[in-house]
């Protein structure tokens, strides 16, 4: 056998991030994360409490309501810390959060137990308990809204691709270009309109509750998924369409049909698979974005999840509300950029992490 | 395959009958692409045949056709391409017996792959960049056999040390980007190779790659094709990579032939100014004393508006040698000018023959 012409200059093949690594990597993401979100909490904390009390706003005022006497007034500023130096608050402010914890006046204390991001101005709850009730309505619209506008939106994205300037494609790209257009609490009122009032299809429930069956979270949750989903999809299918017409283009492309590969494996194996990097880097970051609460849907269709909780408190001056919103949606968008970049070294083996 | 067709002439003027006697007999075959500017004709009326066992290597410049004809017999104008104008494809392309141009295209893309396999010019936008050398080779071997995962991955191994591959059996799990060039192309190689094709072509396949190891993926081709008894194209601007390959040279030019036959015929006899050119163009070790290299003159022709008569007049310094302005009036036949070799000029064999002794080959 002609053992052909070996030789050549020879690499060792290069190890494989191991498991080190990454590690040492995930550590260090982490960390930068941790960073972060102290600097968005000095930033919201200077924001949201120093700027009420140099306008001349009296946080403890806020909080007691314009009715209660002065000497309950000045029991409230003992309590809360007000009376303290300004980084003696915020050091409190952010011990607080992983340690819980006592609000005291003499002997009236109050224990806000870990995580503590005090209490609502409006509701006296803790602001973690708002946030909780919240989560599960912002995380399920969230979800299901990001699976319904990945599938429609990629589908008609690759289609259009494979029937460049059809009747198809022209259609599915004006329509994607309402769909960017079209405002939520405009598509939301007139899906409302028509399903809700009009053809009573669907009934909405007022509000949800961890307790409602899941019955009554997909019916109330239903439009505000296709309503939402319709605006991402629109983005996700122009961009779909762009990055498969790029791809389609790349020899490798050519080399799988060359190899006699059905063009069914050539779109979806080769060349749908090159192109999903793009699409869920921006994916995992829509997504996070949207964790923080989606202000617009929930508004509209009165959701009571983290966007609406924050409407709620910036309309009320709720203070301690509107920073742990923020804190939080300041998380989410951390984490999935964080995830993001994970995701990528496991859809790209050029990618290194580290 | 009969005593005839092994020593039937590689190169030769189509027979106009519908029995076919090479393996790969290209007849009449136009490539023309529809855009907004008019109709480019990349290839326009080629003719060639090809036994088993035989290297064609096909020469010319960029946008001379060489690559369009390599993908028309491959049927890679036809498969996917989507929403783009179809490539008006006219002529046959007789594989084995089989008309191509006529297939039914999923015959074709069975075909592809097993019976006629390609290797590109860059390996490394050629390798799909997400997945292993080995999923990739295991894939081109499943698509044609019905194996499982383990015996396709064996099947890769093999091939991977068939083409010089160090240490096979590791390098099976790297992806593309973990190899230096020449081992991807030897990698491409590998893959096209895998279903044993009886046709192999490839396109440019060293431009790509460093001048060292340019020649060992040439030496691989042919010790390969030995091997396998394949028979291979080369396509090529490189004279020097099918002085060391070709069985037979095609010069293109403008989409069309301008000359064809044995390779020592038109590396030492050559009949057409354009195949002058080009040996004037190319570097030569093999003597003493190097004058300067001489670049043909002018640019490619355009395939939209191509020169009225020969496509080569404008760039040819003997475009006034035959009389009365034919060589921009009428457009030159292939015609033989000695035993299974062809050229399509104008001037007359002694001209030709003049012009060549006298003047081109002293200055070579």
């Amino acid at each position: 056998m002609a053992r052909a012409a070996a030789g050549g200059s020879h690499k060792e093949a290069p190890a494989a991030a191991g498991p080190r690594t990454v590690l040492a990597y995930l550590i260090r993401r982490l960390f930068a994360v941790l960073i972060m979100v102290l600097v968005v909490l000095l930033a919201t904390f200077t924001v949201f409490y120093m700027l009420p009390k140099w306008a001349g706003q009296d946080i403890a005022v806020l909080f007691a309501g314009k009715a209660t006497g002065a000497e309950q007034i000045e029991g409230i500023r003992t309590k809360l810390g007000l009376d303290q130096p300004v980084l003696v608050q915020f050091w409190d402010f952010v011990k607080g959060i992983p340690l819980g914890r006592d609000y005291a006046n003499g002997a009236d204390v109050t224990h806000c137990p870990a995580p503590c991001f005090g209490y609502s101005f409006v509701t006296e709850k803790p602001v973690w308990d708002t946030l909780k009730e919240a989560m599960p309505v912002t995380g399920a619209l969230a979800a299901g809204a990001a699976i319904l506008w990945l599938v429609a939106g990629v589908a008609t994205g690759v289609v259009s691709a494979l029937r460049r300037g059809s009747l198809w494609d022209r259609a599915a790209m004006v329509g994607a270009l309402g769909g960017v257009s079209l405002p939520v609490f405009f598509t939301g009122m007139v899906a409302m309109g028509i399903f809700v009032h009009n053809l009573g299809w669907i009934h909405i429930e007022d509000g949800l509750n961890t307790d409602d069956s899941i019955g009554v979270w997909f019916e109330t949750l239903l439009l505000p998924w296709i309503v939402l989903a319709l605006l991402n999809a629109a983005m996700y299918a122009r961009l779909t369409r762009a990055t498969m017409l790029d791809v389609l283009g790349e020899d490798y492309i050519r080399t799988a049909r060359a190899k006699g590969l059905g063009e069914r494996a050539v779109i979806t194996r080769h060349a749908l698979r090159s192109a999903m990097t793009p699409i869920l880097t921006v994916f995992g970051l829509d997504l996070g974005a949207l964790l923080g609460g989606a202000v617009l849907t929930e508004s509209t269709f009165n959701l009571p999840g983290l966007g609406l909780a924050a409407v709620q408190a910036i309309s009320s001056h709720d203070l301690p509300v509107i920073l742990g919103v923020t804190l939080f949606a300041a998380l989410a968008i951390a984490v999935a950029n964080l995830l993001v970049d994970l995701l990528y070294a496991v859809i790209d083996p050029r990618v290194r992490l580290g | 395959m009969t005593e005839l067709h092994k020593t039937g002439a590689a190169v030769g003027e189509p027979v106009a009958t519908a029995t076919p006697t090479a393996f790969l007999e290209v007849r009449d075959l136009k490539v023309h692409f529809p855009t907004d500017d008019g109709l480019v004709k990349s290839v326009d009326g080629l003719s060639f045949q090809l036994e088993k066992g035989k290297t064609l290597g096909i020469v010319g410049e960029s946008g001379s056709g060489k690559s369009v004809t390599s993908l028309g017999i491959m049927g890679l104008h036809t498969a996917g391409q989507y929403g783009k104008r179809k490539a008006q494809i006219s002529g046959e392309i007789w594989l084995d017996g089989r008309e191509l141009l006529s297939a039914d295209p999923r015959e074709v893309r069975r075909l592809r792959g097993r019976e006629m396999a390609m290797i590109f010019q860059d390996p490394l936008s050629a390798l799909h960049p997400y997945y292993t050398i080995g999923t990739q080779i295991v894939e081109a071997y499943r698509i044609h056999h019905d194996v499982d995962k383990k015996t396709a991955r064996r099947r890769a191994i093999e091939m991977l040390d068939r083409v010089g591959i160090p240490q096979p059996d590791k390098r099976v799990d790297n992806y593309p980007h973990e190899f230096s060039g020449g081992m991807r192309q030897r990698a491409m190689i590998a893959m096209s190779l895998v279903n044993n094709p009886e046709l192999l072509i490839a396109d440019e396949p060293t431009t790509a790659l460093d001048v060292t190891v340019q020649a060992q993926i040439l030496d691989l081709i042919r010790d390969l094709q030995k091997e396998f008894g394949s028979a291979v194209i080369v396509i090529t601007h490189d004279l020097g990579v099918v002085a060391e390959l070709a069985d037979d040279i095609l010069v293109m030019y403008g989409g069309r032939c301008v000359e064809r036959g044995p390779a020592e015929k038109v590396f030492y006899e050559p009949r057409h100014p354009y195949t002058w050119g080009l040996l004037g163009s190319m570097p030569r070790l093999d003597r003493e004393q190097q004058d300067r290299l001489i670049p043909v003159k002018g640019s490619p022709p355009s395939l939209i508006n191509v020169p009225s008569g020969c496509a080569f007049n404008p760039r040819c310094p003997y475009a006034d040698v035959p009389k009365d302005n034919v060589t921009r009036t009428v457009r030159p036949e292939l015609t033989e000018v000695g035993g299974r070799h062809w050229a399509a000029c104008h001037m007359t064999q002694e001209q030709r023959e003049r012009i060549w002794t006298e003047e081109i080959a002293p200055k070579l």
